[in-house]
């Protein structure tokens, strides 16, 4: 296998030759606040690295060599992300395109699926995306109502699928369905890969508080699926989904995902908390100097705090279950940098030009909980480290060892 | 608790661990409340054949590391401290260490010190905002040096033979760093009060101390950097102890929580408290890593090992007491009282806490980096 110094002098002489230096603000505004048109372009500037970077054997570090992968190891992928620190890198072909949903299909595909799926999406030419919040309960995944029903070598799907990233501009879903309704709610589900861009699709893009469109719902009427894309065994997809959960609570941690060391994905940070001060001329201030400080400590120990748990997974000193610490320790600390910005803004809170380093503070303030809700809640995250991790006693509930359709459900709602 | 052991090291810190549980089991650093030292003679000789304040001397000096990484060994030793609430000056007596053997200075004192036989403690400068400042000053008068100030608080000042000084100069400009014999003349403790239970801190007073031109440790006028590095393990060490307090605390606490019931149910059992447990195990995981990764970047001598340190001191500071309060909180009426265990680890964290530099001075020094960060964006 390449050793470490090697892979890094191979990654460096390819980043500092053919890709672009760009600024975390540059990085962090790409995924928002922009036009239909510059998204596009930007998507396909992201398949076209991921495809230069797949050129250059530098893409799917983990995944196995057979499926176009490097065959390397989580080291060599952090090596790579050292590498790309100041550099553009594809953005979006991370989450949730190679993990959950690559990664997915490397845990449970067969070999078939793996072939004919990996490589596209390791060349940047398909783009998955994942079909699992439904509007009738985004953190009950189990609860799924999208239903499919077998006919002869086919399944029909109906139903809808929420919270979807850029279905738009996406190619592929991972979509779990209920394929037995008289089963318990747990084991009557079922993982399918489908075309998204097909007539009896309808992608409706939702619009969030800050102005964000990248959001899609989804509408599945008679959608054919082939037997031979359904992924894990039939009614066995609680399996498949407790792992993809798991890599979706991994996030930016993944050994699956690119992602340059450092780089925080929410829409404030320390230096834009200390570009505010200084722009009101209160970098003397002690009460401010203390916010700039606390807002970096916590990038810092969310950092380090992201690296010690999935080392600890990786050594068996926490089960996988763990990696819901990392989901609600990040929520908590973006919402608190968050914020620490606004706080910084003073009156620029309430009102701003758009040249203000205080831009934007009050509308990402409004939405600071997109941190603590994306994703999974935090509450359930907190009762998945109470439960799954420190083995406390699960609450009571009402959908188990029962069929499913004899669980109480939500009123349907129009979203 | 670090991660990636060697086998050297996972038997070090074993041999650590149950050399603590079976010399300090949590009634006999009760019993040491009133011990006008606060910890036993003969126990910390044992504990420095152990190695405790070996590891960050060089090998030709008598010293010698386990890993190969010193710095990263004697956190181990911190954690088990913290683990146990264990009694005894290891931060100080290794901070001296490391500077003797570092400026090949004082040869008796350091054997002593790796022997067990001596204890010596630093007089250090009080930590602010913007970093540290002495409290005592030196000048020179012909061949000798006098020494008027005082230091507080200082640890174990009344059990150490001899005090390393950190003086600024009289010029104004210089930093100097005097070795002491705590008998020299002029030399006044006051003791101090604390929570901890087994640690002694006193005020130091030196009144016109006078010593020879040959106590200088390292250069005269230049030992800012050696302050600076001897901050940096004080600070690695009180992080790496908090975290193992923070660690015993929380354990005691879940299992209280699966035995305690109420209304027929173990409080483990209402989710009000889980999510507590949830958050509570957010920080000691963060903890764990902040203070693994700043003891790491020390190791290294890595730039950025003085912010890393500090915010993990910001983070272990605030988060150390929350979770510990938060221990008792859940423990009810019992968690207050003077026979419950849990109290031990909370004065230890508390006391932690305070010392070289409080979160709120910590956070500043970060904003001090961000300073500089963003000064060198402009420039470049």
């Amino acid at each position: 296998m390449e050793d470490l110094e090697t892979f890094r002098h191979r990654a460096r002489t390819f980043i500092r030759s053919n890709l672009r230096q760009v600024s975390p603000e540059e990085l962090r505004l790409g995924w928002s606040g922009q036009s239909e048109e510059m998204e596009l372009a930007a998507v396909a500037r992201d398949r076209h690295l991921q495809r230069m970077l797949f050129d250059a054997g530098l893409a799917g570090i983990c995944f196995p060599r057979a499926y176009g992968g490097q065959g390397l190891t989580p080291a060599h992928q952090k090596v790579l992300n050292e590498e790309l620190v100041g550099y553009e890198y594809p953005l979006r072909m991370q989450v949730p395109n190679l993990s959950p949903c690559a990664a997915i299909i490397l845990e449970f595909g067969t070999e078939e699926q793996k072939l004919r799926h990996l490589p596209p999406i390791l060349r940047g030419e398909a783009l998955w995306m994942q079909f699992l919040s439904e509007p009738s309960g985004g953190s009950d995944a189990a609860g799924a109502l999208t239903t499919a029903v077998r006919d002869g070598e086919e399944w029909v799907l109906n139903g809808s699928k929420v919270w979807t990233t850029g279905a738009w501009w996406s190619d592929w879903g991972l979509c779990l369905a209920r394929t037995n309704w008289d089963l318990p709610k747990h084991r009557g589900l079922s993982v399918f890969m489908l075309p998204i861009h097909q007539p009896n699709i309808e992608v409706h893009r939702i619009e969030m508080l800050n102005g964000s469109r990248e959001f899609c719902q989804e509408f599945m009427t008679d959608v054919i699926v082939p037997d031979s894309d359904r992924i894990g065994d039939i009614d066995d997809g609680w399996t498949v989904t407790t792992r993809w959960m798991f890599h979706e609570r991994m996030l930016y941690n993944s050994p699956y995902v690119t992602e340059p060391i450092g780089l925080t994905h929410g829409h404030m940070d320390a230096g834009v908390v200390h570009a505010i001060a200084q722009e009101h001329g209160l970098l003397q201030d002690s009460a401010v100097r203390e916010r700039i400080g606390e807002a970096r400590m916590l990038e810092l120990v969310t950092q380090e705090m992201s690296t010690y748990v999935s080392e600890s997974i990786g050594e068996g000193r926490l089960n996988d279950q763990a990696a819901a610490l990392v989901r609600l320790f990040k929520g908590i600390a973006q919402n608190r940098i968050v914020t620490l910005a606004f706080e910084a803004a003073g009156a620029e809170g309430a009102a701003w030009t758009d040249d203000a380093a205080a831009a934007q503070s009050a509308t990402n303030f409004m939405m600071r909980q997109g941190g603590t809700i994306g994703g999974g809640t935090t509450e359930m995250a907190r009762n998945v480290v109470s439960e799954r991790v420190l083995g406390m006693p699960r609450e009571r509930r009402l959908d188990k060892d029962v069929p499913f359709r004899e669980v109480p459900r939500s009123r349907p709602t129009s979203t | 608790m670090l991660l990636n052991l060697s086998e050297d090291q996972q038997f070090f810190r074993e041999n650590t661990d149950r050399f603590l549980s079976e010399q300090v089991p949590p009634d006999a650093v009760r019993a040491l409340r009133d011990d006008r030292r606060g910890f036993d003679l003969t126990y910390w000789r044992r504990g420095a054949e152990l190695g405790w304040t070996s590891l960050l001397v060089d090998e030709e000096h008598g010293g010698g590391t386990i890993s190969g990484a010193g710095l990263v060994d004697l956190s181990l030793v911190a954690y088990a401290f913290g683990r146990r609430a264990a009694p005894g000056p290891l931060a100080m007596t290794n901070v001296v260490a490391a500077t003797l053997s570092r400026r090949d200075a004082a040869p008796d004192v350091l054997a002593a010190l790796l022997s067990g036989e001596g204890i010596a403690t630093w007089c250090a400068p009080v930590s602010g905002p913007q970093g540290w400042r002495s409290t005592v000053e030196v000048r020179t008068d012909g061949n000798d040096l006098v020494l008027q100030g005082e230091a507080r608080p200082v640890e174990a000042a009344g059990a150490a033979g001899h005090l390393l000084v950190t003086c600024r100069d009289a010029d104004g400009v210089g930093t100097t760093q005097v070795l002491v014999p705590a008998s020299t003349s002029g030399v006044g403790l006051t003791p101090m009060q604390t929570v901890d239970l087994t640690r002694r801190f006193s005020v130091v007073t030196f009144d016109d101390v006078r010593v020879s031109a040959d106590a200088v440790i390292g250069t005269a006028g230049q030992a800012t950097a050696d302050v600076d590095r001897q901050f940096l393990t004080y600070l690695v060490v009180l992080n790496a102890e908090s975290a193992g307090a923070m660690q015993t605390g929380f354990e005691m606490t879940v299992e209280w929580a699966f035995d305690r019931y109420s209304f027929g149910r173990p409080l483990a059992s209402y989710q009000a408290l889980k999510h507590r447990f949830a958050d509570m195990m957010s920080w000691l995981e963060a903890s764990h890593a902040v203070s693994a990764a700043a003891c790491a970047a020390v190791e290294r001598e890595s730039d950025e090992a003085p912010e890393l340190v500090s915010a993990a001191k910001a983070y272990i500071g605030q988060y150390g007491v929350e979770l510990l309060q938060d221990c008792v909180q859940l423990h009810g009426g019992i968690g207050v009282t003077f026979e419950h265990d849990l109290h031990l680890y909370l004065r230890r964290v508390i006391v932690d806490r305070a010392l070289a530099g409080t979160p709120a001075d910590h956070l500043q020094r970060i904003a001090g980096v961000v300073d500089r960060r963003a000064g060198d964006g402009v420039a470049a």
